[in-house]
């Protein structure tokens, strides 16, 4: 609907004002035309229904606005739909029809109209000299519209149009109110000390970081450690760190024992270089032509300054280093009983002893424990017992017989070690003079002795009723123990009878042999044969039995005293015997029933007597003690250890029995002709 | 200590062998039985030669390690005990 006027619309709002009266007039009619006023199509709605509201949200999105614009992107090079639309919907435009005074457009519709248009002068062209004739009056309303705007002093130019408006300078124009004083730019700097620095080099190679990560590691269980033990000990450590690192310093040369002692054998190696090839590859060459005899090579000797004047008493091979055997040293001569001493010499190192021991009180015997070889058991000429460790730094025994505990009154003449008794205790045995075979067990920190058995004089001790009279006593001087019967051990006695004892019964002897005329000087069981057992005696004699029968199977005479005898331990049939005379003899009972295939003297000195021997377990060598204080190392032919080479090497699987058999050969044809004898 | 002073003086005393010489970690020679030129001259190169046999050794594997260094030549053998902190050096001639 057009609106009219203002006029018009005036009178409308009369119109409104005029329907308010008239509204209370007609309801009536209202209310009675309203059933007849209904379309015939309308919905017939419920009260409810009328009331009911109905929201309607407005929002600000354009319900005409296009949904799907799509357009070309020539960026991605496809059509891509335009998810922003223009939301905007005008509803209404009016152009307006004022215009700023200012304005072109303003200044031309007054130059139509022939309005005077208002011309701003320069007012530092009116300064020129015809322009202050001319328009003077103007110029004072223009310095205040555009003041200072213009400067140049070319204003001739503007001067013939004066009704054009002025042209500012394009070149060399500036506004007076910009011409503002610049802040005055201000330095301010400080100079600091520059921050340390230090080169640092280093190669790094696999085993150096290999190193350090296994520093770190030790570091770190320290660490871990140190975390347990109170935050003092800490402070502790360090400072004892400290002083190590001090005492390092100067603490120089100990620092190198190991290397010392490395270095001294090797230097050893080097001058006894040829021995060393001898005991490892010599074989004499003459055997073959000596039908059966053999010879004995001399190795090394060795010796110590300090033992020279003590004899060796008891000579023990080490059975897990087998390059190492413990020499005692003491003195038979019972009206020169002193020092005595006991020496670790290395295979390796013949010039000087491994390890000493000193003693107040002369050697008789020692045995090197045969599982923990760092366990020594020693009996002296004193009666006392004792065991040495080689852990142990010091020189004293780690355990020692005293007279309150059960200590031998007389020289002790062996010791043995014995398997671990029932409680996991080590133990060994000794047999003295006195008359007693003890067994001593290494309990915490003490010995404890047990008398296994006191030998009395006259064969069986229950047979005598004597007792009161301690000369009866027969003295110990050897013993050996069964290598498979745990129980059955051989004790020799100085009168010569050799006592086949049992550790169950105290006062009894399971069998006696009349052994020899003086004293048994050894008795040893063969490692192979169970039966057979040797002895020696002063009486010239070695005998080898048969422990079931009572007269000896071999009598052999060497025309000296014998100090020492020992069975190979490669073959039951081979022995070694060492006399005073100073010559080893070498016996291979399969090869020469009647004589020594080996019959060497082994000492310089015709008066040196020769104590003990001993097998190496592995090596072909024997070691042989002189009552000097020497031991000789000697090395055995091949004769000397010959083995039924076409026979062994099929049967070297059951070596033990084939040296028993060939044993029980030898014995069998005996037992005939030997029961002829007696 | 003593101990130690006693082996290496057996080792002195023992035939053939013409000197022993303890270097430190730095190759300085600590304790010499030689003159001072020789003894210098020993301790640099073979505390050198030392290091890389060493180093060669463990660079291989570094689980092992160097423990002795042993030159045979025509008139000497030279014995190289290396511990932590010192080379023993012992020369000897082994066919006197």
């Amino acid at each position: 609907m057009p609106v009219p006027q203002k006029p018009g619309a005036t009178r409308t709002k009369q119109d409104d004002d005029d329907h308010g009266p008239d509204l209370g007039d007609g309801a009536d009619e209202w209310m009675q035309g309203k059933t007849l006023l209904k379309p015939p199509d309308q919905l017939d709605l419920t009260e409810a229904e009328l009331k009911e509201e109905f929201t309607r949200i407005l929002t600000a999105n354009n319900p005409h606005a296009p949904q799907n614009i799509v357009r070309y992107s020539f960026k991605e090079r496809s059509y891509k739909a335009i998810s922003s639309v223009d939301q905007l919907a005008v509803h209404f435009v009016l152009e307006g029809n004022l215009l700023h005074k200012d304005s072109d457009e303003a200044r031309r519709q007054r130059a139509k109209q022939g309005l005077p248009e208002e011309k701003p002068v320069d007012t530092a062209a009116v300064e020129t000299d015809e322009e202050k004739a001319e328009t003077p009056g103007d110029a004072g309303e223009e310095v205040g519209e555009e003041g200072g705007a213009d400067e140049r002093p070319d204003s001739e130019e503007v001067k013939p149009g004066q009704k054009e408006r002025k042209l500012t300078n394009q070149f060399n124009f500036s506004e007076r109110a910009s011409q503002t004083l610049n802040n005055p730019l201000r330095e301010r700097e400080c100079q600091t000390d520059p921050p340390p620095r230090a080169n640092f080099s280093a190669t790094a190679n696999q085993w150096e970081i290999y190193d350090a990560y296994v520093e770190e590691l030790q570091k770190q269980e320290k660490h871990k450690e140190k975390q347990k033990a109170p935050s003092t000990k800490k402070e502790e450590d360090k400072g004892k760190k400290k002083m190590m690192m001090v005492e390092m310093q100067s603490d120089d040369v100990s620092k190198v024992s190991k290397a010392a002692k490395i270095v001294e054998r090797m230097v050893n190696q080097n001058t006894f270089d040829d021995i060393a090839q001898d005991f490892k590859y010599f074989e004499d060459a003459s055997d073959e032509f000596r039908d059966q005899e053999g010879t004995l090579l001399p190795l090394w000797k060795f010796q110590y300054d300090k033992a020279k004047r003590l004899a060796v008493t008891a000579l023990c091979w080490n059975e897990n280093y087998r390059d190492l055997f413990a020499v005692g040293l003491g003195s038979y001569d019972f009206t020169k009983q002193g020092r005595g001493m006991m020496l670790y010499y290395s295979l390796k190192n013949p010039t000087y002893p491994e390890c000493i021991y000193p003693t107040t009180s002369g050697i008789m015997c020692l045995d090197i424990h045969p599982r923990l070889s760092y366990l020594v058991a020693v009996g002296f000429y004193d009666g006392c017992v004792a065991v040495y460790s080689l852990k142990e730094e010091s020189t004293q025994p780690i355990y020692k017989s005293t007279a309150k505990s059960g200590k031998h009154t007389d020289p002790v003449w062996q010791v043995r070690w014995q398997n671990d008794d029932m409680d996991h205790n080590h133990n060994f045995f000794s047999v003295s003079s006195d008359g007693r075979v003890v067994s001593w067990t290494l309990v915490k920190n003490e010995l404890v002795y047990t008398d296994i058995i006191k030998l009395s004089l006259e064969g069986s001790p229950s047979d005598g009723t004597e007792g009161l009279q301690l000369p009866t006593m027969a003295c110990g001087t050897s013993f050996d123990f069964h290598k498979q019967i745990d129980y059955l051990f051989l004790v020799g006695t100085e009168e010569g009878k050799i006592h086949k004892c049992s550790k169950a019964y105290s006062s009894q002897f399971l069998q006696t042999y009349d052994a020899h005329n003086m004293a048994v000087d050894a008795v040893k069981w063969n490692h192979f044969h169970p039966k057979v057992f040797i002895s020696c005696s002063s009486d010239w004699t070695v005998k080898i039995w048969d422990h079931t029968i009572d007269t000896p199977m071999f009598i052999f005479d060497l025309n000296s005293a014998v100090g020492g005898v020992a069975w190979s331990p490669y073959s039951s049939t081979v022995f070694a015997a060492v006399t005073t005379d100073g010559k080893v003899h070498v016996f291979d009972l399969s090869i020469n029933k009647y004589e020594a295939i080996c019959q060497q003297p082994v000492v310089a000195k015709k008066k040196t007597k020769l104590t003990h021997i001993q097998f190496n377990p592995e090596h072909p060598i024997i070691i042989v003690g002189d009552d000097r204080g020497y031991v000789n190392s000697l090395k055995l032919s091949p004769n000397l250890r010959k083995k039924p080479k076409e026979k062994k090497g099929q049967e070297l699987p059951k070596g033990p029995e084939v040296e028993i058999a060939k044993m029980e050969k030898l014995l069998s044809l005996l037992r005939e002709p030997e029961s002829n004898t007696n | 200590m003593a101990e130690v002073e006693e082996t290496l003086k057996r080792i002195q005393t023992h035939k053939g062998v013409i000197g022993t010489i303890v270097v430190n970690a730095e190759g300085i020679p600590i304790r010499t039985t030689l003159d001072n030129s020789t003894t210098v001259q020993y301790a640099g190169l073979l505390h050198q030669l030392t290091i890389k046999a060493r180093s060669t050794v463990r660079d291989i594997d570094p689980q092992n390690d160097l423990t002795f260094l042993r030159i045979r030549s025509k008139k000497h053998e030279i014995m190289v005990a290396p511990d932590k902190e010192y080379l023993l050096i012992v020369i000897q001639n082994p066919s006197e």
